[in-house]
């Protein structure tokens, strides 16, 4: 989230698309009831199903699964045809006066450069037109046909809304609807916010959704404003904190890069990561990407990290793909590649696509070690539950390690939410039996693994044995060391660069990211959770809940990352002279020599509003309508089907799915189409459960307790299926049986003059726990993923449907 | 700053006072005021209450844990009621069907208790003690690391790389655990490397 949980209710016009709050985040969705009864605000939903979102909504719109790209685009073509643009904004807080290159296009769903043979774009010309001195050509009256603002005039300009009902089923009327409310907050007092979650995350073309939007909120003005923001509510309660600290093939920690092959040595790395500056007098943050870096190789290397062995850059590895995720590794145990998997809290039997696939590359491994509190369907996967799991168990040669770890109330430490607090939190309860910390156990085996490497030598030991592990007690690293390792501190004396003054002394802790150097000098796991443990304490730990003013700031509520600062961007909610867009909405503002105000500012505290721009992390100084080639589908979003869709891509019908997406040949085979598979498939959580987890809890197994699909009357009747009564569902990849939830709140949609009925699959049933055994999505979804994340394509894929023998009673 | 102050225990001690002076101001004799102090109190005056975050959703909403004992103190701690921290920001006291049921996650019967193993080809787990279990952990990176450690690529350039074992990380640990998983897991040139943001 750009904005914490606490702003929503300074908001004028919440939409939630891609996300259901009220059933998902309950207690988070009370800021939108907030700002519903204390401002009027409303509230527009565009979801498949009529959710619990919509039942309170002001305005609900059916949509079809995997058809939002085209009503974001239709949205933006209303708003730039209606005059419905803060224009103050685009011209100067967007790239929309940069030039883009003559050579770059868009015809028949592709840009330029696609190599169908790689499924890839060669990006070299989603790029601006650069000048001789290096920075970008620009037309501030935006009517260059080259300029970003014309460019994305001409590529919006097929999204009729006509031709926006035809994809996503959204009757005409009710666009044009949801539009005007929209287009309502280009004026500079009033704000939309986004909410959104895996609705939008699970797509083959899931990172370009959330484009759609961003770009939306840019054209009116509400990114880094009160009541505005791209709020990704994010599914779990430390997914933020996992991704932060870069728990991914391809991260380091605050969203640096592994290396990859072609990066051969440190210069190389550094030379493709130097960001300089593509307008005049920007900040272009990322320039200290050296100084994080090394800060992170030190905290790695300690002493065995120095300028002569390029702070031990060769002890990281080098990948020869883009990832080795989830879905690539899957891949490769069922090519009998990997020998070895760990699951930390992780369930993939029930969570990663095509289960069959996931069951057949589990077997293959030579050892499975799962961390969990509870018993899982993972740590069970050769076990025999008859339909539920019909494995051969004689025949799986897996050894299967299963190791009990604490739970969160047992346990020490923070957890990032999705406005990124950071909140500390301790433990009141003594862990059952022999139960241990993650951190006991990853320390206790990799204590041992560097003592074999020790005393046996081996395989390059020296980023094992060199491993800084400077901790009181080695068998067991306290949360308290480790979070005070990520925040940083100096190695020697770091001074201030103007004066020479020492600012922090060797030994101490940083308080901000600002302190750390790229000399060796200082050391920080994570530098943007630089602050978070400071020399005057745990700053996590804060629950000061005052609020000068109820903006909804909470500055002394823990911690936020980066910097303290609730709302990211927060300099973009001031205009040109540094004075807020809405008076009665500030945030921060310029005095005339410094930045100050409700939140910690997003700039330096003396730049001059009107020399340095607001988005100070990007080379440019503002905000990408154009997107150059950071992501791998264009530098617009385009429509794109789902990979198993009812329609063919009505530019170019020989395309399927996301023409870049990464998939791999025999799960190609494995596709299915609407001929044998006629429905819209898509899935989803319940408020009374949480993934795979509640079911284990009698409680929440008695609310919910049996596994369900949900379809409309319309085909209920159409299959001749009871409510209530027992339905098989089946796709390319896999059956499932369950009870039929025949309801209003689905009702069928109209697509290229083609009915398209959807079933509701929600998440919550496995094998295991005190619920009554059943399914999830993943034994029915494509093993597929978005082309830029490789999340997969929950969210839109195909089925059948008919009734079923009721259940032999046992 | 840095304040671990329990508003409920705070209450509970001003409570305290409270009874005490009435005790006195209404004249009740010791004989009373020793009887008095053989009432059954309040069950949750008598525990130890710990601020924690609702481990599911991220919306995090604020808990307050009641357990008998108190860990802090190096005591057996038994979780005994949950409850929404009213004084956070966000949740303000409440809590979903999921928060509100916290107690009983903790204590579910599917917990578990001891490390196992289930041996190849076998239909049963059996339970393992914790050295042996992380020794033949231990030995098996080890082996598997020598085996299939790629540490250069064919030009030469260093990769260290190690394909052939994966770590898939949590969505529900702390920053810390998070940090720690990171550090063991990279220094030993893991790539297949993941966490659940997206699933
Ligand atoms: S109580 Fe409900 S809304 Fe709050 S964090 Fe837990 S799951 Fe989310």
């Amino acid at each position: 989230m750009t904005n914490p949980w606490t702003d929503i209710k300074n908001t004028d016009l919440v939409i939630v698309m891609g996300g259901n709050a009220a059933e998902a985040h309950p207690c988070g969705f009370k800021w939108v009831t907030e700002a519903k009864a204390h401002r009027g605000a409303k509230l527009v939903v565009v979801d498949p199903r009529y959710t619990r979102t919509a039942s309170v909504a002001d305005y609900y719109a059916p949509i079809r699964p995997g058809s939002d790209i085209a009503f974001l685009m239709g949205a933006i073509r209303w708003c730039m045809e209606n005059d419905k643009v803060q224009w103050d904004y685009v011209r100067d807080y967007t790239n929309a006066s940069f030039l883009v290159r003559e050579d770059f296009g868009w015809q028949d769903g592709l840009f330029s450069g696609y190599d169908e043979e790689k499924r890839d774009f060669d990006k070299e010309s989603w790029d601006y037109q650069i000048g001789d001195d290096g920075f970008a050509l620009t037309d501030p009256t935006l009517e260059n046909p080259r300029c970003v603002w014309q460019m994305l005039k001409k590529h919006v300009d097929v999204y009729t809304p006509e031709f926006v009902e035809n994809i996503t089923g959204t009757p005409r009327d009710k666009f044009l609807d949801i539009c005007g409310m929209i287009g309502e907050c280009s004026a500079v007092d009033k704000t939309m916010t986004s909410m959104y979650a895996l609705g939008w995350t699970q797509h083959s073309k899931g990172a370009q959704n959330i484009r759609g939007m961003a770009m939306l909120q840019l054209i009116l003005g509400n990114i880094g404003v009160r009541g505005g923001g791209m709020n990704a509510l994010r599914g779990h309660s430390n997914i933020q904190g996992l991704t932060d600290i870069g728990l991914m093939s391809n991260l380091i920690p605050g969203y640096l890069n592994i290396p990859t092959e072609s990066e051969v040595d440190w210069q190389t790395y550094l030379s493709t990561r130097s960001f300089t500056p593509l307008r005049p007098g920007q900040t272009s943050y990322w320039q200290n990407y050296p100084t994080f870096m090394v800060s992170f190789l030190k905290a790695m290397w300690g002493d065995a990290a120095t300028e002569e062995n390029d702070w031990a850059f060769d002890y990281l590895p080098k990948l020869d793909v883009p990832a080795y995720d989830i879905l690539r590794m899957f891949e490769l145990m069922n090519n009998d590649r990997v020998n070895l998997y760990f699951c930390q809290g992780f369930n993939p039997l029930l969570s990663i696509p095509n289960r069959e696939k996931v069951t057949t590359g589990l077997s293959k491994l030579k050892m499975l070690v799962v961390m969990d509190p509870l018993s899982t369907e993972t740590s069970h996967f050769w076990q025999n539950h008859g339909a539920h799991n019909d494995v051969d168990t004689a025949s799986i040669q897996t050894e299967v390690l299963e190791l009990p770890t604490t739970c969160f109330a047992e346990d020490e430490g923070a957890l990032v939410n999705s406005g990124r607090w950071l909140q500390w939190h301790w433990p009141g309860a003594t862990p059952p039996g022999e139960a241990k910390h993650d951190t006991w156990i990853m320390a206790q085996i990799w204590t041992r693994v560097r003592e074999l490497y020790r005393t046996e030598g081996g395989a390059f030991p020296d980023p094992i044995v060199n491993l800084s592990w400077d901790y009181a007690d080695p068998g067991e690293p306290h949360p308290s060391e480790l979070a005070r390792e990520m925040n940083g501190r100096a190695l020697s004396d770091v001074t201030d660069p103007a004066t020479g003054a020492v600012i922090v002394q060797a030994g101490q802790q940083v308080s901000g990211f600002g302190q750390l150097r790229g000399d060796g000098s200082t050391m920080a796991g994570c530098w943007i959770y630089a602050g978070s443990w400071t020399e005057e304490g745990n700053m996590m730990a804060r629950r000061d809940n005052s609020d000068p003013d109820d903006v909804g700031m909470y500055l002394n509520w823990a911690f936020a990352w980066p910097a303290n600062r609730r709302v990211l961007y927060n300099r973009a909610s001031a205009d040109l002279q540094g004075q807020p867009w809405d008076a009665t909405r500030p945030l921060v503002q310029w005095d005339g020599e410094r930045w100050g105000g409700y939140d910690v500012p997003d700039i330096a505290p003396t730049a001059n509003p009107s020399e340095v721009g607001p988005f100070i992390m990007n080379q440019e100084g503002v905000s990408r309508l154009f997107t150059r080639g950071m992501m791998r589908d264009g530098p617009f979003p385009t429509h794109m089907e789902p990979f198993e869709s009812p329609m063919a891509n009505v530019f170019n019908p020989r395309m399927r799915g996301n023409p870049v997406a990464r998939i791999f040949e025999s799960d190609v085979a494995r596709l299915g189409g609407s001929d044998e598979f006629p429905f819209v498939a898509t899935s989803y959580r319940l408020t009374e459960h949480f993934h795979y987890w509640t079911k284990h809890n009698p409680v929440n197994a008695a609310l919910q307790p049996e596994f369900f699909v949900e379809i409309s009357e319309e085909l209920a009747a159409e299959r001749g299926i009871t409510k209530g009564g027992r339905v098989r569902v089946w796709g390319a990849r896999g059956q499932v049986w369950a009870k039929a939830v025949v309801t209003k709140r689905i009702k069928p949609m109209t697509c290229d003059g083609k009915t398209v009925h959807v079933v509701g699959i929600p998440l919550h049933w496995g094998f295991m726990g005190a619920a009554k055994k059943g399914w999830g999505p993943n034994s029915l979804t494509p093993f597929v993923g978005d082309a830029n994340t490789d999340t997969p394509e929950f969210k839109a894929f195909l089925v059948n449907i008919e009734p079923a023998a009721e259940e032999p009673v046992a | 700053m840095n304040i671990d102050l329990s508003r409920r225990g705070f209450l509970r001690l001003a409570g305290a006072g409270v009874a005490a002076t009435s005790l006195g101001a209404m004249g009740f004799g010791s004989a009373e005021a020793a009887e008095a102090a053989q009432v059954r109190a309040y069950k949750l005056a008598t525990t130890t209450e710990t601020r924690n975050t609702c481990p599911y959703c991220s919306v995090a909403c604020g808990i307050i844990m009641y357990s008998r004992g108190d860990v802090k103190a190096g005591e057996t701690a038994e979780l005994m009621h949950i409850e929404g921290d009213a004084d956070h920001p966000t949740n303000r006291g409440t809590l979903c069907p999921k928060g509100a049921a916290l107690k009983d996650f903790v204590h579910a019967p599917t917990r578990l208790t001891h490390p196992r193993i289930r041996r190849a080809g076998s239909d049963q787990f059996e339970e393992i003690s914790w050295d042996e279990a992380l020794d033949k952990i231990a030995r098996e990176l080890k082996d598997d690391r020598d085996a299939n450690f790629i540490a250069t690529n064919d030009e030469g350039t260093p990769v260290n790389r190690w394909t052939t074992a994966g770590f898939l990380a949590a969505s529900a640990t702390t920053n810390e655990t998070a940090w720690l998983t990171y550090k063991t897991v990279r220094s030993m040139g893991i790539v297949g490397f993941d966490n659940q943001a997206r699933v």
